[in-house]
Protein backbone atom coordinates (compact mmCIF):
# COMPACT_ATOMS: atom_id res chain seq x y z
CA UNK A 1 0.00 0.00 0.00
CA UNK A 2 1.04 3.90 -0.71
CA UNK A 3 2.33 5.68 2.35
CA UNK A 4 0.37 8.77 2.66
CA UNK A 5 2.88 10.58 3.81
CA UNK A 6 5.13 10.11 0.48
CA UNK A 7 5.66 13.09 -1.95
CA UNK A 8 3.62 11.94 -4.93
CA UNK A 9 4.11 13.74 -8.65
CA UNK A 10 1.75 16.15 -10.04
CA UNK A 11 -1.51 14.07 -11.25
CA UNK A 12 -2.20 14.61 -15.54
CA UNK A 13 -4.69 17.22 -14.96
CA UNK A 14 -2.30 20.10 -13.02
CA UNK A 15 -0.12 20.11 -16.28
CA UNK A 16 -0.89 22.00 -19.02
CA UNK A 17 -2.05 20.64 -22.49
CA UNK A 18 0.34 20.34 -24.49
CA UNK A 19 0.26 18.69 -28.29
CA UNK A 20 3.22 15.83 -27.24
CA UNK A 21 0.77 14.37 -24.23
CA UNK A 22 -2.45 15.36 -26.06
CA UNK A 23 -1.94 13.06 -29.06
CA UNK A 24 0.11 10.28 -26.64
CA UNK A 25 -2.84 9.61 -24.81
CA UNK A 26 -4.84 10.09 -27.70
CA UNK A 27 -2.69 7.80 -29.69
CA UNK A 28 -3.95 4.80 -26.98
CA UNK A 29 -7.20 6.08 -27.53
CA UNK A 30 -7.54 5.64 -31.14
CA UNK A 31 -5.74 1.55 -30.66
CA UNK A 32 -8.85 1.01 -28.11
CA UNK A 33 -11.32 2.42 -30.27
CA UNK A 34 -9.54 0.67 -33.19
CA UNK A 35 -9.52 -2.40 -31.25
CA UNK A 36 -13.27 -2.36 -31.04
CA UNK A 37 -13.44 -1.88 -34.55
CA UNK A 38 -12.53 -5.10 -35.33
CA UNK A 39 -15.43 -6.52 -34.07
CA UNK A 40 -17.39 -4.61 -36.77
CA UNK A 41 -14.52 -6.14 -39.01
CA UNK A 42 -15.10 -9.48 -38.27
CA UNK A 43 -19.06 -9.22 -37.86
CA UNK A 44 -18.82 -8.34 -41.75
CA UNK A 45 -16.27 -10.85 -42.76
CA UNK A 46 -18.17 -13.44 -41.53
CA UNK A 47 -21.74 -12.09 -42.76
CA UNK A 48 -20.14 -12.22 -46.02
CA UNK A 49 -19.12 -15.92 -45.53
CA UNK A 50 -22.54 -17.08 -44.22
CA UNK A 51 -24.93 -15.60 -47.32
CA UNK A 52 -26.97 -13.14 -48.46
CA UNK A 53 -29.41 -12.36 -45.84
CA UNK A 54 -26.58 -12.07 -43.32
CA UNK A 55 -24.86 -9.62 -45.40
CA UNK A 56 -27.69 -7.75 -46.46
CA UNK A 57 -28.30 -7.52 -42.42
CA UNK A 58 -24.27 -5.79 -42.63
CA UNK A 59 -24.80 -3.56 -45.34
CA UNK A 60 -28.16 -2.40 -43.87
CA UNK A 61 -26.68 -1.59 -40.44
CA UNK A 62 -23.05 -0.34 -41.91
CA UNK A 63 -25.17 1.80 -44.30
CA UNK A 64 -27.54 3.31 -41.44
CA UNK A 65 -27.22 6.58 -40.01
CA UNK A 66 -24.83 5.03 -36.77
CA UNK A 67 -23.28 2.64 -38.94
CA UNK A 68 -21.71 5.40 -41.05
CA UNK A 69 -20.69 7.44 -37.58
CA UNK A 70 -18.78 4.31 -36.09
CA UNK A 71 -17.10 4.10 -39.64
CA UNK A 72 -16.10 7.71 -39.75
CA UNK A 73 -14.68 7.40 -35.88
CA UNK A 74 -13.09 4.20 -37.39
CA UNK A 75 -11.59 5.89 -40.62
CA UNK A 76 -10.42 8.73 -38.63
CA UNK A 77 -8.62 6.49 -35.52
CA UNK A 78 -7.22 4.57 -38.41
CA UNK A 79 -5.48 7.16 -40.07
CA UNK A 80 -4.37 8.42 -36.58
CA UNK A 81 -3.24 5.01 -35.20
CA UNK A 82 -1.12 5.01 -38.64
CA UNK A 83 0.74 8.20 -38.86
CA UNK A 84 1.28 8.33 -35.26
CA UNK A 85 2.73 5.35 -35.48
CA UNK A 86 4.87 6.23 -38.24
CA UNK A 87 6.16 9.16 -35.95
CA UNK A 88 6.70 6.47 -32.91
CA UNK A 89 8.38 4.11 -35.42
CA UNK A 90 11.12 7.65 -36.32
CA UNK A 91 11.73 7.84 -32.59
CA UNK A 92 12.32 4.00 -31.93
CA UNK A 93 14.48 4.72 -34.80
CA UNK A 94 15.76 7.37 -32.90
CA UNK A 95 14.55 10.42 -34.29
CA UNK A 96 12.86 13.80 -33.90
CA UNK A 97 13.02 14.14 -30.42
CA UNK A 98 14.12 17.80 -30.39
CA UNK A 99 11.21 19.81 -28.66
CA UNK A 100 10.27 21.31 -31.70
CA UNK A 101 10.68 17.89 -33.79
CA UNK A 102 8.16 16.65 -31.89
CA UNK A 103 5.90 19.55 -31.96
CA UNK A 104 6.16 19.73 -35.41
CA UNK A 105 5.53 16.00 -36.51
CA UNK A 106 2.72 16.24 -33.74
CA UNK A 107 0.85 18.78 -35.92
CA UNK A 108 2.05 17.29 -39.01
CA UNK A 109 0.29 14.02 -38.09
CA UNK A 110 -3.05 16.03 -36.98
CA UNK A 111 -3.03 17.37 -40.79
CA UNK A 112 -2.32 13.90 -41.98
CA UNK A 113 -4.85 12.37 -40.46
CA UNK A 114 -7.43 14.64 -41.08
CA UNK A 115 -6.58 15.42 -44.77
CA UNK A 116 -6.68 11.40 -45.41
CA UNK A 117 -9.91 11.50 -43.71
CA UNK A 118 -11.72 13.90 -45.56
CA UNK A 119 -9.78 12.17 -48.89
CA UNK A 120 -11.22 8.80 -47.82
CA UNK A 121 -14.73 9.86 -47.16
CA UNK A 122 -14.82 12.59 -50.56
CA UNK A 123 -13.57 9.69 -52.80
CA UNK A 124 -16.21 7.30 -51.07
CA UNK A 125 -19.00 9.85 -51.80
CA UNK A 126 -17.66 9.55 -55.09
CA UNK A 127 -17.90 5.83 -55.70
CA UNK A 128 -21.54 5.84 -54.20
CA UNK A 129 -22.88 8.36 -56.41
CA UNK A 130 -20.93 7.72 -59.30
CA UNK B 1 29.77 -26.68 2.50
CA UNK B 2 26.39 -25.22 0.83
CA UNK B 3 26.15 -26.39 -2.90
CA UNK B 4 25.68 -23.28 -4.28
CA UNK B 5 29.64 -22.74 -3.79
CA UNK B 6 30.29 -25.76 -5.24
CA UNK B 7 28.98 -24.23 -8.54
CA UNK B 8 31.07 -22.44 -11.38
CA UNK B 9 30.10 -19.16 -12.23
CA UNK B 10 28.94 -19.93 -15.16
CA UNK B 11 26.70 -22.70 -13.50
CA UNK B 12 25.43 -20.17 -11.79
CA UNK B 13 24.59 -17.92 -14.17
CA UNK B 14 22.68 -20.17 -16.87
CA UNK B 15 19.33 -20.43 -16.87
CA UNK B 16 18.84 -17.00 -14.88
CA UNK B 17 19.47 -14.37 -16.84
CA UNK B 18 18.50 -13.16 -20.48
CA UNK B 19 17.04 -15.48 -22.95
CA UNK B 20 17.54 -13.19 -25.80
CA UNK B 21 13.94 -12.76 -25.71
CA UNK B 22 13.37 -10.08 -23.65
CA UNK B 23 12.54 -7.43 -26.84
CA UNK B 24 10.05 -10.10 -27.97
CA UNK B 25 7.37 -8.16 -26.97
CA UNK B 26 8.60 -4.65 -28.20
CA UNK B 27 9.90 -6.13 -31.43
CA UNK B 28 6.92 -8.03 -32.16
CA UNK B 29 4.42 -4.29 -31.85
CA UNK B 30 7.06 -3.02 -34.27
CA UNK B 31 7.17 -5.41 -36.89
CA UNK B 32 3.18 -5.59 -36.93
CA UNK B 33 3.31 -1.86 -37.30
CA UNK B 34 5.17 -1.91 -40.27
CA UNK B 35 3.33 -4.69 -42.07
CA UNK B 36 0.30 -2.31 -41.19
CA UNK B 37 1.06 0.45 -42.69
CA UNK B 38 0.80 -0.36 -46.68
CA UNK B 39 -1.85 -3.28 -45.61
CA UNK B 40 -4.24 -0.56 -43.76
CA UNK B 41 -3.67 1.90 -46.60
CA UNK B 42 -4.45 -0.83 -49.10
CA UNK B 43 -7.39 -2.37 -47.05
CA UNK B 44 -9.05 1.09 -46.74
CA UNK B 45 -8.52 2.22 -50.33
CA UNK B 46 -10.21 -1.30 -51.27
CA UNK B 47 -13.30 -0.33 -49.10
CA UNK B 48 -13.56 3.15 -50.49
CA UNK B 49 -13.42 1.68 -54.31
CA UNK B 50 -15.81 -1.62 -53.15
CA UNK B 51 -18.63 0.85 -51.30
CA UNK B 52 -21.97 -0.13 -51.93
CA UNK B 53 -21.12 -3.01 -54.47
CA UNK B 54 -23.60 -6.21 -54.40
CA UNK B 55 -22.38 -9.40 -52.38
CA UNK B 56 -21.72 -11.26 -55.69
CA UNK B 57 -19.08 -8.33 -56.64
CA UNK B 58 -17.15 -8.21 -52.65
CA UNK B 59 -17.20 -11.72 -52.70
CA UNK B 60 -15.50 -11.75 -56.33
CA UNK B 61 -12.93 -9.09 -54.71
CA UNK B 62 -12.40 -11.31 -51.92
CA UNK B 63 -12.03 -14.76 -53.89
CA UNK B 64 -9.13 -13.36 -56.02
CA UNK B 65 -5.58 -14.55 -54.66
CA UNK B 66 -3.48 -11.65 -54.40
CA UNK B 67 -6.64 -9.48 -52.02
CA UNK B 68 -7.06 -13.20 -49.90
CA UNK B 69 -3.61 -13.38 -49.01
CA UNK B 70 -3.45 -9.74 -48.37
CA UNK B 71 -6.37 -10.22 -46.18
CA UNK B 72 -4.93 -12.79 -44.11
CA UNK B 73 -1.91 -10.88 -43.62
CA UNK B 74 -4.36 -8.27 -42.55
CA UNK B 75 -5.88 -9.91 -39.90
CA UNK B 76 -2.89 -12.23 -38.57
CA UNK B 77 -0.54 -8.41 -38.42
CA UNK B 78 -3.69 -6.81 -36.98
CA UNK B 79 -5.13 -9.35 -34.10
CA UNK B 80 -1.00 -9.57 -33.19
CA UNK B 81 -0.66 -5.66 -33.23
CA UNK B 82 -3.83 -5.28 -31.05
CA UNK B 83 -3.05 -8.64 -28.52
CA UNK B 84 0.19 -6.81 -27.98
CA UNK B 85 -1.20 -3.42 -27.09
CA UNK B 86 -3.94 -4.20 -25.10
CA UNK B 87 -1.58 -5.87 -22.74
CA UNK B 88 0.60 -3.11 -22.65
CA UNK B 89 -3.03 -1.19 -21.22
CA UNK B 90 -4.16 -3.85 -18.91
CA UNK B 91 -0.43 -3.99 -18.12
CA UNK B 92 -0.06 -0.45 -17.32
CA UNK B 93 -3.94 0.69 -15.75
CA UNK B 94 -5.41 -2.85 -13.83
CA UNK B 95 -3.34 -3.65 -10.60
CA UNK B 96 -5.41 -6.09 -8.64
CA UNK B 97 -3.28 -9.40 -9.51
CA UNK B 98 -5.92 -11.45 -9.67
CA UNK B 99 -7.78 -8.86 -12.19
CA UNK B 100 -4.81 -8.49 -14.22
CA UNK B 101 -4.09 -12.11 -14.98
CA UNK B 102 -7.83 -12.54 -16.04
CA UNK B 103 -7.83 -9.64 -18.39
CA UNK B 104 -4.77 -10.45 -20.41
CA UNK B 105 -6.14 -14.38 -20.60
CA UNK B 106 -9.30 -13.18 -21.86
CA UNK B 107 -7.92 -10.00 -23.84
CA UNK B 108 -5.32 -12.80 -25.69
CA UNK B 109 -7.85 -15.34 -26.19
CA UNK B 110 -10.80 -12.47 -27.48
CA UNK B 111 -8.11 -11.97 -29.92
CA UNK B 112 -7.00 -15.30 -30.96
CA UNK B 113 -10.93 -16.49 -31.33
CA UNK B 114 -12.35 -12.84 -33.21
CA UNK B 115 -8.72 -13.61 -35.52
CA UNK B 116 -9.92 -17.43 -36.34
CA UNK B 117 -12.95 -16.11 -36.98
CA UNK B 118 -11.71 -13.15 -39.64
CA UNK B 119 -9.53 -15.97 -41.45
CA UNK B 120 -12.08 -19.05 -41.40
CA UNK B 121 -14.62 -16.18 -43.23
CA UNK B 122 -11.91 -15.16 -45.87
CA UNK B 123 -10.65 -19.00 -46.44
CA UNK B 124 -14.54 -19.94 -47.00
CA UNK B 125 -15.39 -16.99 -49.44
CA UNK B 126 -12.10 -18.01 -51.16
CA UNK B 127 -12.13 -21.43 -51.43
CA UNK B 128 -15.87 -21.55 -51.49
CA UNK B 129 -17.88 -22.54 -55.10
Amino acid sequence: MMPASRPLSPHLQIYRWQITSVLSILHRFTGLALSLGTLLLVWWLVALASGPDAFATAQACVGSWLGRLLLLGWSFSLFFHLANGIRHLFWDAGYGFEIKTTTASGWAVVVASVALTVIAWVAGLATMVG
Amino acid sequence: MSAERLRSPLGRALGLGSAKEGADHWWLQRLTAVALVPLALWFVAALVAHLGVDRAAAVAWLRSPLTAIAMILLVVATFTHMALGLQVVIEDYVHREATKIASLVLVRLACWALGAAALFAVLRIAFGS
